[in-house]
């Protein structure tokens, strides 16, 4: 089901009461949000599905359309069909009346409850009476969000609530449709969240305790998800002028002995490459979250794209080692947001993680024995007065001392260094710390996540490969498909690679699935492995893939 | 064999990039008097600085150092000074360094007033390019990039500093030693953002501000002037003629953004990981 508004008509607040709800029901559920770069006005909406398998992936085709502003109709046309069930009220989408409408009276319940702002109570309240699921729940919310208000407030919209119930209990049976049953009997034991919370709850998870960062959507997230628990966790948090004083704050930072990471999109990394650069040369950690979204420039800031892997893997002048990282998944997130600290740690660089505006804003939910937590290796040593920042080991990694702690000085520098950090121009010096950064490599490379494997991949022919957020939609696509000659590969971390993913990918016709204009990743990976990629499965529209259109795909494949 | 005589000395023999005659060695001596005088422990000390010939500086002294990107040692320093409150924290930049490359960082280092001194090294020309027009290059000055002569008005650091109501605000003259010493040791013991804009000859690239010039175009602060008048310091500041030398402004009332934000007193290299049960808590909000 499609909740369609304009900005400011509170659509996500009908979606935020709904979805704790209908998992506390036990429905397995999934949301996903586009939107309009406004802040009021224009054609937004969520998307909730529920399903009978766990799902995490948009779908385009709209079962159930609940539709606030007029704009909706031009907006979703390719999303709706003669299947579409279409709750709108009528006098307000009179142009627009056929016989897939069903006249909801929202406003005329809002108003009777006690003013037209409790309209998205109706609408929710609608809802749960399709679905059948008690008000009892969606009470108790309504009780919880709204006691500071008064008694007034909270009666009213439970009467709202129970206006728009009631009007949804008693919809026609031939045109209700068929809703998946509750998973589980009870959903109160797994949690809900958005990636953007799984990226916190992974940082926090690592003993992140630094973050300096320029608001830019959709990286923003993190940095208020942090600061909402900066108290509960001694983060310390600080809104940078701009990006390059971000990274550079991180780094300082991190020098220091926090656990640092900043957080933008593309154009603000575009700002910190130099920053980037520095903790090549310096040898600092440093976790860079990077939510992409379409560009280049500005683009289109709202909306998702894959398309700043090239930046991630080039940013920075000079050589350097780094590594990255693209969850996928809600575990995943919170899995490699840990990695990334610890590689960061462990091997003194730049760490960048890649998500995107789809996979921050989307809705899933996850054991809460899934969300794991990685051990926590220290990697600060006690300095003493002899002490040399970079001095050499066999390993190239240097044991990495604070200022402050021990008795010697800690000295780093942008400049090519000797052993103790100090400047030096001696080529006989910089070829021994240029041997120094790229020992890690081999150490780095061995400790890559292999890629995941979605189906079977001892008979299958067909590999497709995706990364980030796009294994939602092939999980989906493979299973409808329901064909053994296909195999997903989900890679999770971009780079270094596994060193064994070439024998993985041998002797099979691979095709990559990604989110942007040229297959970057598919270069990336012909270019590791030496593989050449059969086919490149794109889409840079500033949407994510939807189900309907992977499965599409894949049967050409296999109908050629 | 360590000759060293004080505790900020390099070892004997450790090379120095600066030209001979250079304004550089004067201030780095007036820097080391006042870190000795102040009897700061180099093992809490950290110099920052950016890239150019004055960024060099925390090379020559025996302490911690973050030697980072040009125009950047602010941002590094607010993070080092935000990760332990315990460190002394002191930039030392150039003109180029401060003023140009790094001036959005400057504006915003004065807003937020952490604790941090932050020594410029003005000598009014780019000396590591060799010799192009920096953000103070006086007026009519021909270099190879401004061949006609420099049509811009000089940027007025300490007026602009005054502006955001930075609670230090300092100039002095590297030839001389003694004042320059005694001015960066206030401005160490300041707690705020400091600013000494330091004049310093460049022997090579500035044939117009030499010491000379410097001599003769600098004069001692009016008697009487009231260091807490904002608007007086500011007169100073932006008054035509000679440059006075000396504290301009002090204002003991700014809050540091250390205490506005709440930074722990514990640096953050000691805190543990998250307990299970505070991360079990955070968890709940999911449900």
């Amino acid at each position: 089901m499609v909740f369609e508004g304009a900005a400011g008509q509170g659509v996500q607040t009908i979606t935020a009461a709904l979805l704790p709800i209908l998992k506390n029901s036990g429905y397995q559920v999934f949301s996903c949000t586009e939107y309009m770069s406004r802040i009021r006005g224009g054609s937004n909406t969520t998307e909730i599905r529920i399903t009978e398998k766990k799902r995490r992936a948009y779908v385009r085709h709209i079962d159930l359309l609940f539709a606030l502003s007029p704009h909706a109709f031009e907006h979703l046309k390719e999303r709706i069909d003669d299947n579409t069930l279409i709750f709108v009220e009528k006098e307000r989408f009179g142009d627009h009346w056929d016989d897939r409408c069903i006249d909801t009276p929202l406003t005329t319940f809002a108003v009777e409850a006690g003013g037209q702002v409790y309209s998205n109570t109706v609408a929710a309240g609608v809802v749960l009476g399709i679905l059948g699921v008690t008000l009892d729940r969606f009470d108790d919310y309504l009780r919880g969000q709204f006691a500071g208000k008064g008694a007034e407030v909270v009666e009213n919209n439970i009467k709202a609530a129970t206006l728009g119930y009631d009007f949804g209990r008693r919809l026609p049976a031939a045109r209700s449709l068929t809703i998946p049953a509750p998973a589980f009997e009870d959903g109160t034991g797994r949690l809900l969240m958005d990636g953007t919370s799984a990226l916190g709850i992974g940082a926090i998870a690592a003993g992140c305790n630094f973050i300096s960062s320029y608001p830019m959507s959709p990286g923003t997230g993190l940095l208020t998800f942090l600061a909402e628990r900066a108290n509960a966790f001694g983060i310390v948090v600080d809104q940078a002028e701009d990006e390059i004083a971000a990274v550079n704050a991180g780094l300082g930072a991190s020098y220091a002995g926090a656990r640092a990471v900043v957080t933008t999109s593309g154009g603000g990394f575009d700002l910190m490459q130099e920053g980037i650069s520095l903790a090549g040369m310096i040898e600092t950690p440093i976790v860079v979250h990077i939510g992409q979204r379409p560009g280049p420039a500005t683009g289109l800031p709202t909306r998702m794209e894959q398309g700043d892997l090239n930046l991630a893997l080039y940013a920075g002048h000079g050589e350097f080692a780094r590594a990255i990282f693209a969850p996928g998944t809600l575990e995943e997130t919170i899995e490699t947001m840990q990695r990334a600290f610890v590689l960061a740690q462990r091997f003194q660089i730049p760490v960048i993680v890649l998500t995107d505006q789809y996979l921050i804003d989307a809705v899933s939910t996850i054991g809460e024995e899934d969300v794991k937590r990685l051990p926590v290796v220290p990697s600060i040593v006690r300095t003493d007065e002899n002490y040399r920042r970079y001095a050499f080991t066999d390993e190239g990694l240097s044991p990495r001392g604070v200022p402050g702690y021990g008795d010697g000085t800690v000295r780093v520098d942008s400049d090519e260094h000797d052993e103790s950090g100090l400047i030096t121009e001696s080529f006989e010096m910089r070829r021994k710390m240029v041997e120094k950064r790229f020992k890690r490599l081999k150490p780095l490379g061995d400790a890559a996540l292999p890629p995941s494997v979605i189906g079977r991949h001892d008979v299958a022919e067909i590999l497709v490969i995706c990364w980030g957020s796009t294994r939602g939609v092939l999980e989906e696509a493979l299973d409808i498909i329901d064909d053994n000659r296909f195999a997903g590969i989900h890679f999770s971390q971009l780079f270094p690679l596994n060193p064994a993913t070439g024998a993985m990918l041998e002797n099979m016709r691979l095709i990559v699935i990604e989110n942007n204009a040229q297959g970057q990743f598919a270069d990336l990976l012909a270019r590791e492995t030496g593989l050449s990629i059969s086919r490149r499965i794109l889409k840079a529209t500033g949407e994510p893939f939807s189900v309907e259109e992977v499965v599409e795909y894949l049967k050409e494949e296999i109908h050629g | 064999m360590d000759n060293r005589q004080h505790p900020f000395d390099m070892p004997p023999g450790t090379d120095v990039a600066w030209c001979p005659g250079c304004g550089n060695y004067m201030l780095l001596k007036a820097v080391k008097g006042a870190l000795e005088e102040l009897g700061i422990d180099r093992k809490n000390l950290v110099m920052v600085s950016g890239i150019g010939q004055a960024a060099k500086a925390p090379q020559y002294l025996n302490v911690n150092m973050f030697n980072g990107l040009h125009g950047r040692a602010l941002p590094a320093a607010l993070g080092i000074r935000l990760s332990n409150r315990e460190l002394v924290v002191v930039v030392e930049s150039g003109d180029g360094d401060m003023y140009g490359e790094g001036g959005n960082h400057l504006l915003h280092a004065v807003r937020r007033n952490y604790d941090v001194t932050v020594i410029v090294h003005d000598n009014m020309v780019y000396g590591l390019t060799k010799g192009q027009a920096s953000p103070t290059t006086q007026r009519c000055m021909k270099t190879t990039v401004q061949v006609n002569g420099v049509t811009l008005e000089p940027f007025n650091p300490l007026a602009v500093a005054l502006a955001l109501d930075a609670p230090f605000v300092a100039r002095a003259y590297a030839g001389n030693v003694e004042q320059t010493r005694s001015v960066i040791k206030e401005a160490i013991s300041f707690r705020g953002f400091a600013l000494v804009d330091v004049f310093q000859p460049c022997v090579v690239f500035n044939r117009l501000n030499t010491y000379q010039w410097f001599k003769e175009n600098t004069c001692p602060m009016p008697e009487g002037h009231d260091r807490s008048d904002r608007m007086a310091a500011m007169k100073l500041a932006t008054a035509p003629g000679k440059f006075p030398l000396g504290v301009f402004y002090r204002n003991e009332k700014r809050e540091l953004y250390e205490d506005l934000t709440g930074i722990s007193e514990k640096p953050l290299y000691q805190q543990e990981q998250p307990g299970e049960e505070a991360f079990n808590a955070m968890l709940e909000a999911f449900r």
